[in-house]
């Protein structure tokens, strides 16, 4: 494996994305999550509801602005290191970039001030629609990315002119390309479930940690998220399979070679097995120490068993993607999912015998799923780009065609640079949302916020004592 | 048949403008920070730019993203050309913008930490746009439709004159901004910074102004300079465009003679309009070129129904961007004081 360009190029975008990537999945969440925190507040006006917003509001802080730095490094990157691809695809992908800026990051970046530092400045009405339009922001951005992004999964629309570059013949086929509804419900999807397990392990810490305190009798603000995060999870892990099934047919159709590879197919043939582990070896051809449950393969794809499914022997090998992470990404992701699904099953029923908070083995259980929706949504990601490999446009562009004529050394410079400073600034950003997390909800009340005089009953500020009031609009 | 490159040309020249003008008082700032007296000043400083600096970043990304989508050779031409001064202006990015948060959040030897970070973030990001804005103006090496230059090819003694000069401009209006939003003995220091910005600004786009002349012989021409034997002026292609350094000078005259004067909103206005002048200035310098002196805006514009697509939804949501924009900034008028608590 030589370290060019390329190479060092695939490596950057990777590690860029992955690092971005963590924080959508969490805030698409968590802003949704808030506006249902401030509507309940507003319409319920329980304390409690005010305390997990202003609570919450802390951590979403923290993750939106790390969000949009290490976004913006994307957006830019497409034109450092790969700029081949944004000269030949320029006028078919790039209004779905320019879409998502123009309907999502403007709307998402304005009323995150208000909703960060409107509280005395504007009435609890309009803040609730500020945080309510945040919300939306981070979907639309969510809708416009997944559409460019399936396009080079499922490409559609375009034709490629007399000099190279594709034009695009039928924009609603680009937008609309055959992978994008499934791959936007499986990623919205996954952010909701990432946030309800970020937000029920915080919640479930408290809990637990409260059970060594005075008795805790009623319902607080930790026993309040904690069920609204299992619910969440018990509703949304099963539907979540049914999503990535969805997603996986589509692959099966329409992205043949990414299948062979998640499922470590290499023989083309009817009656496929079904392969729960095994090393794939792409030199051999073959995978090794394998453990497959013979013929029921074709089932798990919705397929007659008699039909033929092709392995990885149906393409020339420059034309296969690399099986490894594929396979085990794609297996990692499933397991996760799956105890997901435990945990809301399991957390409905103790729900339902109103065991929830004395059950400890569970509170630790939800603990540790924490952070596993961060690691599924690697995974999916992982196993949806490698698996696309060796083509950055499926079919049509090659990714060794599409990265910039820049040197070595300048993009080893760069993965340097990015590795450096993002360690810093996300161990420190993880480290103060750790600190709040374990603090808990209190820590919402040990700070600046609306002043006590005017928060009960109403909502979140009237600031009848502020010179300069701007009553909205 | 509506002209779409060139629409789209002006739209990306505005996205641009207002990218420049808007973040760069947050810049301003930014490169400002160091000269503060105390945690309490620089709170408030920052106060007066963390409700609208995410917004004012968002008109970078529009220009990043109608470049790569209006003008996709274009893009794909500049940004390997500029890839080492982008890859700073990254960077500068990322510690000034999480800055913002940390600074909050941290304690004691964090906060000085964070503190560092948001003023040398913002001076990298500034020095950095510097060197792109120098380097796109004095031109990229093409062939084929692609980069063929070295790595280095924006490292010259113009490209780091323009980088102090924007650093130097950013300063000026970051100090004019703080005049306007700030009190007491912060309002005097900011008055302080902004004379001193202004005259430092006022050498420095002179400077820059001169030396763009001899960059290329299409600029001098522009201009109706020429260069080439001993030295001879077009009067009629130069008057017309005398408009150009007249508004820079009305300007600056705005930033010293209304701070003396001791008015607190005309100076930023001067601010703002000395930036608009030295747009003008480069955009009649080099225009058609958008990868200069290579590429015009129409040979890199995409296909016109990517651009007419893209046009109709601009359309449509533009206004309203602009007008929660100016809600947003409507909402948070006034002088920010100590008082002003975070979220």
């Amino acid at each position: 494996m030589e370290f060019d360009a390329l190479l060092l190029s695939r490596l950057q975008f990777a590690f860029t994305i992955a690092f971005h990537i963590l924080f959508p999945a969490f805030t698409i969440g968590l802003a949704a999550f808030l506006a249902v925190l401030e509507g309940l507040w507003l319409w319920t006006k329980r304390d409690a509801f005010k305390v997990l917003y202003l609570f919450w509001v802390k951590i979403f802080a923290l993750s939106f602005g790390m969000g949009v730095v290490s976004g913006i490094v994307l957006s830019y990157q497409f034109g450092t290191n790969w700029s081949e691809f944004i000269r030949l695809t320029g006028g078919v992908i790039g209004p779905l970039l320019a879409f998502e800026v123009l309907t999502a990051f403007f709307l998402e970046a304005s009323f995150l001030g208000v909703m960060l530092f409107g509280w005395r400045k504007v009435g609890p009405k309009l803040h609730f629609t500020a945080t309510c339009l945040v919300a939306i922001g981070t979907s639309i951005s969510a809708f416009w990315i997944l559409s460019a992004n399936s396009w080079m999964q499922t490409p559609q629309g375009f034709e490629i002119m007399a000099d190279g570059r594709f034009q695009a013949t039928d924009f609603m086929q680009v937008i609309f390309n055959p992978s994008f509804p499934s791959r936007l419900v499986h990623m919205l999807l996954a952010a909701f479930l990432t946030t309800g397990l970020v937000v029920g392990a915080a919640s479930a810490y408290r809990v637990l940690k409260e059970r060594n305190g005075p008795a805790v009798t009623g319902w607080n603000e930790s026993r309040i998220s904690l069920v609204m995060a299992v619910g969440l999870v018990a509703v949304l892990a099963p539907l979540q399979l049914l999503a990535g099934h969805w997603s996986g047919e589509v692959a099966h159709e329409h992205q043949p070679s990414k299948t062979a590879a998640i499922e470590g197919y290499w023989e083309t043939r009817a009656d496929q097995p079904l392969n729960l582990f095994g090393i794939p070896d792409r030199d051999a051809q073959k995978n090794h120490f394998e453990v497959s449950i013979p013929g029921v393969g074709n089932a798990i794809q919705n397929v007659p068993k008699d039909q033929v499914i092709q392995g990885l022997d149906a393409w020339p090998r420059e034309d296969q993607p690399p099986p490894f992470i594929p396979f085990f990404g794609f297996r990692i992701m499933v397991g996760l999912g799956l105890l997901m699904i435990a945990l809301g099953g399991v957390g409905a029923i103790l729900i339902w015998r109103r065991r929830l908070f004395d059950s400890p083995w569970f509170l630790r259980f939800c603990v540790a799923m924490g952070p596993s929706g961060f690691l599924a949504v690697l995974a999916g990601w992982m196993v949806t780009e490698v698996g696309r490999q060796p083509w950055l446009v499926y079919g049509v562009l090659r990714t060794r065609d599409a990265v910039s004529p820049v040197a070595t050394a300048e993009v080893a410079t760069s993965l340097i640079a990015y590795i450096t400073v993002y360690s810093i600034v996300f161990t420190a950003g993880a480290l103060f949302i750790l600190r709040l997390m374990a603090e808990g909800p209190v820590a919402a009340l040990a700070e600046p916020a609306p002043r006590q005089d005017r928060a009960p009953g109403s909502a979140l500020a009237k600031a009848p004592e502020d010179t300069t009031p701007g009553e909205g609009v | 048949m509506l002209d779409l490159p060139l629409i789209w040309a002006g739209l990306i020249a505005t996205a641009v403008l207002l990218y420049v003008m808007l973040d760069g008082f947050d810049l301003g700032v930014g490169i400002l920070f160091p000269f503060a007296k105390s945690k309490e000043e620089r709170d408030v400083m920052m106060n007066t730019i963390a409700p609208v600096w995410d917004g004012n970043e968002t008109w970078l990304v529009l220009g990043g993203g109608g470049l790569l989508a209006a003008f996709p050779l274009a893009y794909s031409v500049l940004m390997p050309a500029l890839y080492l001064p982008v890859l700073l202006m990254l960077a500068g990015l990322i510690l000034r913008g999480v800055a913002f948060e940390f600074r909050f959040r941290a304690r004691n030897r964090g906060r000085k930490f964070w503190t560092q970070m948001f003023a040398g973030g913002s001076i990298l990001t500034a020095l950095a746009q510097g060197l792109i804005l120098g380097g796109f103006i004095q031109g990229v090496t093409v062939q084929d439709h692609r980069f063929a230059g070295g790595p280095f090819d924006w490292l010259t003694p113009y490209t780091l004159l323009v980088a102090a000069g924007i650093v130097a401009g950013y300063a000026l209006l970051g100090g004019a901004w703080l005049m306007m939003k700030t009190k007491d003995s912060l309002h005097g220091d900011a008055k302080r910074w902004t004379l001193i910005s202004a005259a430092a600004v006022g050498g420095l786009l002179a400077a820059v102004s001169v030396a763009t002349l001899f960059i290329h012989p299409r600029i001098a021409s522009r201009w109706g300079f020429d260069l080439g034997s001993g030295f001879a002026v077009d009067w009629p292609t130069l008057a017309p465009l005398l408009a150009i350094p007249a508004l820079g000078l009305i300007g600056l005259w705005l930033v010293v003679g209304m701070a003396r004067r001791g008015s607190h909103r005309w100076p930023f206005a001067g601010a703002l309009l000395l930036f608009l002048s030295g747009y003008l200035g480069l955009a009649a310098s080099f225009m058609p070129y958008i990868a200069p002196y290579a590429v015009t805006f129409r040979q890199a514009a995409a296909p016109d129904n990517a651009l007419g697509l893209m046009l109709a939804g601009t359309a449509v949501i533009l206004p309203a961007i602009l007008g929660y924009t100016a809600w947003v900034y409507w909402v948070f008028r006034g002088k920010v004081d100590t008082e002003a608590g975070y979220h």
